[in-house]
């Protein structure tokens, strides 16, 4: 893999990010005050009931949002307008529904004005990768939703990103798909060395991925607190699972989250 | 459970959703034919199988040509029964011939005079054709425009609305006075008309992206001229497409009232004629040459549509105002 994270420095830095949004009748915190540095290679995992302003997070970071006031950097240079050194995969696949998963794939390559000969190879590895082979000519109706979200991270892989920005990707999946795509995952991270920010609703996920979480509140989001997670880098699904260390960091946190959304 | 077992029952799944889906769609004629676009298989796991997935395989020619009967029996009785009850009338005269002709004179009428009646068919049909490529270039045009720019939206549409509500028939003779008794004020008159679905669905069909297509194209680089041809272009062509159909059909009215204020050809001008003749077979002949002209366009959209978004949820349902 190609993935070239800056080999020191950070790969994102968040200062004061706070985001306002104004309506006819009021005025709606959705971020306040939000600092975090994420270093690179790591893999951060934000969770936080909904509403709480993490997509709006991601958002900020790949330059399609603009905050309010605060100061953001990828790749040690400030965000300003829409950012190309990133991958972003939505909750939804958002694939084209008259292109095969191959040529979704691809899309990248032809936005960027990749070169073909090597996208279309990069392609091949990531569809073999990503178990997809087969299924190239498969338009997205012809797709499970697990199948459909392969594509889309396939598609944000393809130009070997250094960071990879991630919104409940996994979020419309059964439990089944999701655990499996969880491990496939976590094995791409370990393959690709880029920097990962996912963020999930689901504790459990948040562990497994994460070597780091990071805990916000309900509007006004908030950065409660940050858990690194003292698992092994190379995980295997059954045996994060059955962890006693797992179940103590998803107590902890399912103890946090609940006594934030109380406190609202 | 270790991860490659996991993997494994990743493809596995896959596998049998394919195979599903393989098994749903397979007709004789083509079920099992390898595409040869699998590659190596992967050596870890079971290969998931390389074929085609979820495509029904091309027909048959005989399968096709049922097919084909099948689609057509139900206008084709419609039909029948029309002229039967037509001619029923007719030609027990409950009505007076000079008012309703037999099915029989009108074609008398169009085989005698048919290379005069052709003539004046392909008159209409260029008028027609001219007038409704003009106005999907134009209605295109106008609606990109009005989907991409906020002060254009404001500005052009008020002009958009006027040109659609101000009757046509009523400013045909401005248009011959203006323009002579040529072909122009029919063309004119035949965009005027057909203009107004295009651009109101052009403006749907590009409205109608998802936004988070449009984010994903800014993270990738990409600039409007790239976004609108790969993204928000096919994203738009099913709106598009249905308001060509509309338009096909109202660019023939369109040409036909032209001709019907200062015309010295086209079937406007030979429906005049016969009316003023008291020519019945000729007056019927004459609907139905124009009737046709709308019918003809009207499919060959179709076919265009059928070419050009076969991935669409409405042509995928079989769901179709004409055939197939």
């Amino acid at each position: 893999m190609t993935a070239a994270p800056a080999a020191t420095g950070t790969a994102i830095g968040m200062s004061g990010l706070t985001v306002r949004f104004t309506t006819r009748r009021s005025q709606t915190t959705a971020l306040d005050d939000v600092s975090l540095d994420i270093e690179p290679g790591e893999f951060v995992t934000i969770v936080g009931p909904s509403g709480c302003g993490k997509s709006t997070l991601l958002k900020i970071v790949a330059g399609l949002v603009k905050p309010t006031s605060g100061e953001v950097s990828l790749l040690e240079r400030p965000v300003r307008g829409p950012q190309k050194e990133i991958g972003f995969v939505f909750q939804k696949a958002a694939l084209l529904e008259w292109r095969g998963a191959r040529a979704n794939i691809l899309l990248q390559a032809e936005m960027r004005g990749m070169d073909r000969a090597r996208a279309a190879r990069r392609a091949d590895e990531l569809i073999e990768m990503t178990g997809l082979t087969g299924f190239e000519k498969a338009l997205p109706h012809e797709l499970s939703g697990g199948m459909q979200q392969r594509v889309a991270l396939c598609r944000a892989l393809l130009h070997s990103p250094p960071v990879l920005l991630m919104d409940e990707p996994f979020g419309a999946l059964d439990a089944l798909t999701r655990e499996q795509m969880n491990a496939e995952l976590h094995r791409i991270w370990r393959e690709t060395g880029t920097t990962v920010v996912l963020v999930t609703h689901s504790i459990a996920e948040a562990v497994f991925l994460g070597t780091r979480v990071v805990v916000m509140s309900p509007r006004p989001g908030r950065i409660i607190r940050t858990f690194p997670v003292e698992l092994p880098a190379h995980r295997d699904y059954a045996q994060v699972m059955s962890d006693s260390r797992f179940d103590r960091l998803a107590t902890d946190l399912r103890g946090l989250l609940g006594s934030a959304a109380a406190n609202h | 459970m270790t991860e490659n077992s996991l993997d494994t029952a990743g493809r596995q799944a896959a596998a049998d959703k394919a195979g599903g889906e393989r098994a749903a769609a397979s007709t004789p004629g083509g079920a099992g034919a390898p595409d040869g676009l699998g590659g190596p298989a992967p050596s870890r796991v079971v290969a998931p199988p390389p074929d085609r997935v979820g495509r029904p395989p091309r027909p048959t020619l005989g399968r096709r040509a049922a097919a084909f009967a099948d689609s057509l029996w139900r206008p084709a009785l419609v039909l029948a029964v029309f002229f039967a009850a037509w001619w029923f009338v007719a030609a027990r005269e409950y009505v007076p011939n000079y008012l309703v002709p037999t099915p029989g004179q009108v074609w008398e009428t169009m085989t005698t005079q048919w290379s005069e009646l052709a003539r004046h068919t392909l008159v209409t049909l260029y008028e027609t054709v001219l007038g409704f490529v003009l106005a999907a270039a134009l209605g295109l045009v106008t609606a990109v425009a009005i989907a991409y720019s906020r002060t254009l939206d404001k500005a052009l549409y008020p002009i958009v609305l006027f040109a659609q509500v101000i009757p046509k028939i009523a400013i045909a003779p401005l248009l011959v006075v203006w323009f002579g008794l040529g072909l122009t004020p029919k063309i004119i008159l035949a965009v005027l008309i057909a203009f107004f679905p295009v651009v109101i669905s052009g403006v749907a069909g590009l409205r109608s992206t998802d936004p988070e297509l449009l984010d994903l194209a800014a993270t990738m680089g990409a600039g409007p001229w790239r976004t609108f041809r790969k993204i928000r272009f096919p994203n738009a062509l099913p709106h598009l497409m249905a308001g060509l159909k509309v338009a096909v059909t109202l660019a023939v009215v369109g040409a036909v009232v032209g001709e019907f204020v200062g015309a010295s050809e086209g079937l406007g001008y030979v429906l005049l004629l016969a009316n003023g003749n008291l020519d019945a077979p000729l007056l019927f002949a004459d609907l139905i040459l124009m009737s046709a002209i709308g019918i003809v366009l009207f499919v060959l959209v179709e076919i265009a549509e059928a070419l050009l978004i076969p991935w669409h949820a409405s042509r995928r349902a079989g769901v179709s105002l004409t055939t197939s």
